[in-house]
């Protein structure tokens, strides 16, 4: 396999000065990432997920090459990131969900010329690109609005087709649908779907949301303090954390906790009952089962958050490290 | 360099960013023309009392505080251009953003600020200074010459300005937050600019050392050379010189900067 990203037990360490007294100071190491190996083949789109703090972004930052990693070896393309940034950055897209590359107080169409301008895109190929994404993320009649008007959701998928416009081989996108309603998300989705599929864009995708990495990502690995726990395919990851997804049922009126075999009730609110069942059984059933025996008025399933499974799985390896 | 065309891109960006804010540019405009006539009758009085100060007569006073009120914007004598923005950015990390770009930090913000100045001057600063010229006598000169040396000690003292400004935002990777850089900055541009008071007017060892520091470079600089108070090469040469060193300084710093950069956030 052409690998195109590599990590070889990289490291990153930073050096933390708390004040511990007058003119005391107390000078900590902090491992945000702790020799982490990986590596994503050419077109890949593979899931980077772990709860806030973990070292995703400090990952993400090492490989465009604004952080130098303290150990280990780092390679994107066969470039050493943070030694030739600049010319790297020709070949990379970035999408921060919280951050944005576009021009605040100008028209979005200003921000996409000047991307032009500073990945050289001859002119054809910007021609190509922009009809594309204006096409695809619907930013028609967005382009000549300033940015600070637009909406979180337009904001974002303005920012993805900025961070598309120069080619870019593989794709980084940190948070790309915080915030997003469910029809924005849905159309970011598809958009990196199309993207992966038709272009062979390798994407790299940094979320919370266990849906984006369902619908997007074969493969998925899971970073917690610093430290890799898990890469592999989605399926693997809720059998390891043994995740639950949690049917949330309205009955008629106030009776004892639901009996049914495969769930058990968590918590009893008036008439509102949660019940807990495993991630890799079928919510239908379950809600058969259910519905036959009790007098259900209305009902949701809520998706496990990827915090709780990584809490249980983080819980059974020092369980383990202690037995 | 083949990348010219974006800076001027960035530049083009830079004017048009400003161009957007008119109710802002038309307060300016008012600000500038009533602190000139403010200005203009202390100047007044105090040429009354001592004729010839500095060396200039009542008209080059005059004309110097009109000068003063087109280029206070144009050359963000107290701040509030790029330099700005660039704190900003660091404070809350979008720093990262435009270090992902395969463009040069200093160059991009040296293009904007550039872009900033030439709105600030055309669509602000011009206005007081030709009602002054209609309303109060000024010592302007004839020769084209002298007009068009005069703006290339604008374009110097331009570039001067943003390699302060510049130098002084990049301590903000240092120290996080820019409110105690931004107040330096105004004080330190506002005194030593001579926007006040012409240089030329301190007393003794103070006015031989504020002569030589690079605001000098902003104010002093291009009004002299309007009015034939100084040699042209030396102004250049004076202004050339502050430029580069304080580029190259701001180009050292920012590869510390970035070196040690510590981007805040997420």
């Amino acid at each position: 396999m052409d690998a195109f990203i590599e990590l070889d037990r990289v490291e990153k360490v930073f050096d933390v000065r708390k004040k511990t007294g007058f003119l005391k100071r107390e000078r900590r190491q902090v491992r945000a990432v702790d020799s982490i190996s990986f590596s994503v083949a050419r077109g890949e789109m593979v899931g980077y997920i772990g709860p806030n703090g973990a070292g995703k972004s400090t990952t993400i930052k090492m490989l465009t090459g604004i952080l130098t990693p303290s150990g280990g070896r780092l390679r994107v393309a066969g470039i050493d990131p943070s030694r030739e940034r600049t010319r790297l950055a020709r070949r990379i897209g970035v999408v921060f969900g919280q951050r944005t590359t576009l021009w605040w107080d100008l028209p979005l169409i200003d921000s996409y010329k000047l991307m032009h301008r500073m990945y050289r895109i001859p002119d054809e190929r910007y021609r190509e690109n922009l009809d594309r994404c204006v096409e695809l993320l619907e930013l028609g009649d967005l382009l000549d609005v300033p940015v600070r008007q637009l909406s979180l959701g337009q904001r974002m998928r303005g920012d993805i087709a900025a961070a598309l416009l120069h080619d870019p081989e593989v794709l980084y996108l940190d948070e790309p649908t915080i915030g997003l309603d469910v029809i924005s998300k849905a159309k970011v989705r598809g958009f990196l779907r199309e993207l992966n599929t038709e272009r062979g864009t390798t994407v790299l995708l940094t979320t919370h949301d266990l849906q984006d990495i369902e619908q997007l990502c074969k493969r998925v690995m899971v970073i917690d303090h610093g430290r890799l726990m898990y890469d592999g395919p989605l399926a693997g990851l809720h059998e390891i954390g043994e995740s639950e997804r949690t049917l949330v049922v309205d009955l008629e009126r106030e009776l004892p906790p639901i009996e049914a075999p495969g769930a058990r009730v968590v918590k009893v609110e008036g008439p509102r009952q949660w019940l807990a069942f495993p991630a890799s059984e079928s919510a239908a059933a379950l809600v058969a089962r259910v519905a036959a025996a009790y007098p259900m008025v209305d009902l949701s399933v809520r998706e496990p958050d990827i915090e709780a499974v990584i809490a249980k799985m983080y819980a059974e390896q020092s369980e383990k490290a202690v037995s | 360099m083949g990348s010219w065309r974006l800076y001027v891109a960035v530049a083009v960006g830079g004017f048009r960013r400003y161009a957007t804010y008119r109710a802002a540019t038309a307060a300016g405009v008012f600000t500038n023309t009533v602190f000139g006539v403010i200005l203009v009758y202390t100047y007044l009085a105090l040429w009354d009392e001592k004729p010839h100060l500095g060396g200039y007569d009542q008209a080059q006073a005059v004309t110097y505080v009109w000068l003063g009120q087109c280029l206070y914007a144009t050359l963000a004598i107290q701040g509030g251009g790029a330099e700005k923005d660039l704190m900003d950015r660091i404070r809350t990390g979008e720093i990262a953003v435009d270090l992902y770009r395969p463009a040069d930090l200093q160059l991009w913000w040296l293009a904007s600020d550039m872009g900033r100045s030439l709105f600030q001057m055309v669509g602000r600063g011009v206005i007081p200074f030709l009602f002054g010229a209609v309303f109060f006598p000024m010592a302007l000169p004839t020769e084209v010459t002298t007009w068009a040396a005069f703006l290339v000690t604008l374009l110097l003292a331009a570039v001067v300005s943003f390699a302060i400004r510049y130098l002084a935002a990049l301590s903000a990777f240092w120290l996080m937050d820019g409110m105690g850089i931004s107040q330096a900055l105004m004080i330190t541009g506002v005194f030593f600019s001579g926007i006040v008071l012409p240089l030329n007017a301190f007393p003794g060892a103070l006015g031989d050392i504020v002569q030589v520091l690079p605001w000098a470079a902003l104010l002093q600089m291009p009004a002299d050379v309007l009015m034939g108070e100084t040699g042209v090469p030396g102004a250049f040469a004076f202004q050339a010189v502050w430029a580069v060193v304080l580029l190259a300084a701001g180009r050292l710093l920012q590869s510390a900067a970035t070196r040690r950069v510590v981007v805040q956030g997420g």
